[in-house]
């Protein structure tokens, strides 16, 4: 049973139909992408998810239940558009937080300072938020977002002002609360970050889903039959392939119906060439995404 | 815990805790006090000045007559008027007064004057005036031959009192339903205060309830609060939340004022005695006995210990709540709606301070007449009788009226938190987008 399904949403403000009919299955322990353009959709259903505004139509079931006024516990989430009170204390602020998301005093004060070993920041508890770099502040939302063991947890651009560092960091933690049982929605436009850390993602444009399913599946349906082929030595005569691109170390090439990859290999191996590698190009995401929403 | 108590909680004690509130609480009592009993204490120690008075009397009745009860030291001399005018100083005196002589007993007016270096205080001057005006009348009273007692029956004193009949009690006997003028005086002065706490209640708390809504707005925490929290709830807290700092504020200072206004006037050595409080207000002058004999600080406390206290205080409380809520729902929905820039949302906020205006500028009126229609207006429209109602609290309004006013008030605050409810859950969420009231129009359609 997946942990999040949305089937038929229909969100309208006034003269603009923000989201159109839109259903999607997000799978347990996964980490799920949320892809698309700005004005696409993705921060109204993010909200419908998160109980902040409602449907007009259709239906969300959270773990196979209709969403209800319980469920905001179930859910960690940190939007974009970001921030905390400047002028309280970072522990205050978090143990506010997380009774808002239903934890007991005791119960929130042993989680705080759980998250707060693990980043090894214990000492921040009495520091005022005012007091901290965006960086800092980034992983005190971040520990506010996952501090009550949400089912689900939805990020929006949760990497927006980190260091490199502070960005592995809190993939690492990605990694670690998705092998511990967590499903996460990840919202971005960085299809690098996807491409490394979503497992099954959804397209929306103009509040439709494009395109929905596993990335390695995606790339495979979307694949234009490339190969690149590096070799050392003189440069072997393919000109009967559509040659895509060429260099000294390196010859691409676009396979037509019936070629294959081996009759690229066995034409370089007779000429004498030295094959280092032979691969086929799989379209980047980005590829597919911009391919999509133009062809839209 | 309830996600209601915890907003409340937190938005009480984020401002209670705060340095600034701690100082500004305890700091407007100290200062309110300071600045009563100091210009109480320099009014009557400095502000009435002494002077020192050399008379010129040609006319012989000034200095004929008894002067030991004035203000002022009156020393008189016969040498000619040009010397004392050059002289009066180096002698130590203040000014020089010349009466010219004084023919004909029958003459109403007789001009003096006076000469001084440093230029008189007006009730020095009418002082000095009333001293030998008091001499010249005794004068002509002697001259005329007119029997004392006779012509002190000429005096009227028309005291005109409510002899509304009482209503008849158990035993037959009719209640004593009477009011004095002093209790209209009292009733006046308090219904003012209360209209005035009301009005700055409804400004101060109600645009800390704003400033709330905008800081979580502008600090961008707004949408993580209310993925745990209806919005409605959220806004709920903040004005439960700032209203209980109000009233902190408002207990504290109603005990604090009075116990720093006793412990610096002790320090200062005033009385706070009734008696000799009076006597102060004697010296003073100004009032005529007449008046004073009513309004004095004994006679205040005792109007005051026969209010109906526990009418007033909890319809008060009603009231205060009451406007404080329909007004902070109005800010808290104006807070959500503004930007980042406060400036552009200025013309918001239009909308809510005009009826409060309108209530403020309604208040002397009530006062003046607080049966008559404008007051009845009033005290129904809920948007004014926040302010107006409490005001006519003293002059005992007709229950009835009291009682449509307070259904009327329920009302309207169930209205007004519906409808900034509407206005606020959807335009905390609005960023960089310049809000006009079309806009918010289209707002409150919005589907939930």
């Amino acid at each position: 049973m997946p942990i999040l399904s949305l089937k038929n949403v229909v969100k309208q403000y006034h003269n603009h139909l923000a989201v159109n009919s839109v259903s999607f299955d997000v799978q347990k322990q996964k980490i799920f992408g949320l892809l698309g353009p700005n004005g696409a959709g993705k921060t109204s259903i993010i909200r419908i998810i998160t109980s902040i505004t409602g449907s007009d139509s259709g239906d969300v079931f959270l773990d196979g239940e209709k969403l209800n006024g319980y469920h905001p516990k179930d859910i960690g989430y940190m939007p974009e558009e970001r921030g905390l009170y400047k002028k309280m204390k970072v522990g205050e602020q978090l143990l506010y937080l997380a009774q808002l998301k239903g934890l007991s005093t005791k119960e929130a004060k042993q989680k705080i300072d759980h998250w707060l070993r693990k980043f090894e920041i214990t000492d921040w508890w009495h520091k005022k938020v005012e007091e901290l770099s965006k960086g800092m502040q980034q992983k005190v939302q971040f520990i506010a977002t996952v501090v009550h063991d949400p089912k689900l947890i939805i990020l929006d651009e949760p990497f927006t002002g980190l260091d490199p560092i502070n960005t592995n960091l809190i993939k690492e933690e990605i990694r670690q609360l998705k092998e511990n049982g967590t499903s996460i929605i990840f919202s971005t436009h960085r299809m690098e970050q996807v491409e490394e850390i979503c497992e099954d993602i959804v397209l929306i444009n103009d509040g439709q889903v494009m395109l929905e399913g596993n990335v390695d599946e995606i790339k495979q349906k979307f694949k234009e039959h490339k190969f690149k082929l590096d070799f050392e030595g003189s440069t072997p005569d393919l000109s009967n392939f559509n040659v895509v691109k060429k260099s000294n170390s390196s010859i691409t090439i676009k396979l037509t119906e019936g070629q294959n990859g081996n009759d690229i290999i066995s034409q370089a191996v007779k000429q004498g060439c030295h094959v280092l590698a032979f691969n086929e190009i799989l379209p980047t995401l980005n590829d597919i995404f911009i391919k999509q929403v133009e062809s839209h | 815990m309830n996600k209601l108590l915890l907003v409340i909680k937190r938005e009480y004690f984020i401002r209670v805790k705060n340095k600034k509130f701690i100082l500004t609480t305890l700091l407007t009592p100290i200062a309110f006090g300071l600045l009563m009993l100091l210009s109480g204490y320099f009014s009557a120690k400095g502000g009435q000045s002494h002077k020192k008075v050399l008379v010129k009397d040609e006319s012989q009745i000034f200095s004929e007559a008894k002067i030991e009860k004035y203000k002022h030291d009156y020393e008189f001399s016969a040498a000619p008027l040009n010397r004392l005018k050059e002289d009066y100083k180096k002698e130590g005196h203040d000014l020089l007064v010349h009466i010219p002589p004084f023919q004909d007993v029958k003459d109403v007016k007789h001009k003096i004057e006076y000469y001084s270096i440093e230029k008189l205080s007006l009730s020095t001057i009418s002082d000095i005036e009333r001293n030998i005006e008091s001499s010249f009348k005794e004068y002509k009273i002697a001259q005329s031959g007119v029997d004392r007692d006779i012509l002190n029956s000429f005096k009227m004193d028309i005291n005109m009192e409510n002899g509304a009949i009482g209503e008849l009690t158990e035993d037959g006997k009719e209640q004593d339903n009477t009011s004095s003028k002093l209790s209209t005086v009292i009733g006046t002065v308090l219904g003012g205060i209360m209209g005035f706490i009301m009005y700055m209640v409804i400004f101060i708390y109600g645009s800390m309830v704003m400033r709330s809504v905008m800081e979580e707005k502008i600090n961008r925490i707004v949408e993580v609060i209310i993925s745990s929290v209806k919005p409605t709830t959220l806004m709920l807290g903040k004005i439960l939340g700032v209203g209980g700092v109000g009233l902190t504020q408002l207990a504290l200072w109603l005990i604090l004022i009075p116990l720093i206004s006793i412990g610096v006037s002790m320090a200062l050595g005033i009385s706070t005695d009734p008696d000799q409080m009076q006597q102060i207000v004697n010296q003073t002058g100004g009032l005529p006995t007449e008046q004073l004999n009513e309004i004095n600080p004994a006679n205040i406390l005792r109007e005051l210990g026969q209010m109906n206290w526990l009418f007033i205080i909890p319809s008060f409380v009603i009231f205060f709540f009451g406007g404080y809520f329909i007004y902070s729902s109005l800010f808290a929905a104006v807070g959500a709606a503004m930007g980042d820039d406060m400036g552009e949302g200025q013309q918001l906020m239009l909308p809510i301070m005009i009826p409060v205006i309108v209530a403020f500028m309604m208040l002397p009126g009530t006062l003046e007449n607080p049966n008559g229609g404008m007051a009845l207006f009033g005290s129904l429209f809920p948007l004014t009788s926040p302010i107006i109602m409490p005001s006519r609290l003293a002059f005992d309004p007709p229950v009835w009226q009291l009682l449509l006013s307070i259904l009327f008030l329920v009302l309207a605050c169930w209205f007004f938190a519906w409808f900034a409810g509407r206005i606020y859950r959807v335009g905390i969420l609005m960023y960089g987008k310049k809000v006009n009231f079309k806009e918010i129009g289209k707002w409150i359609r919005y589907k939930a």
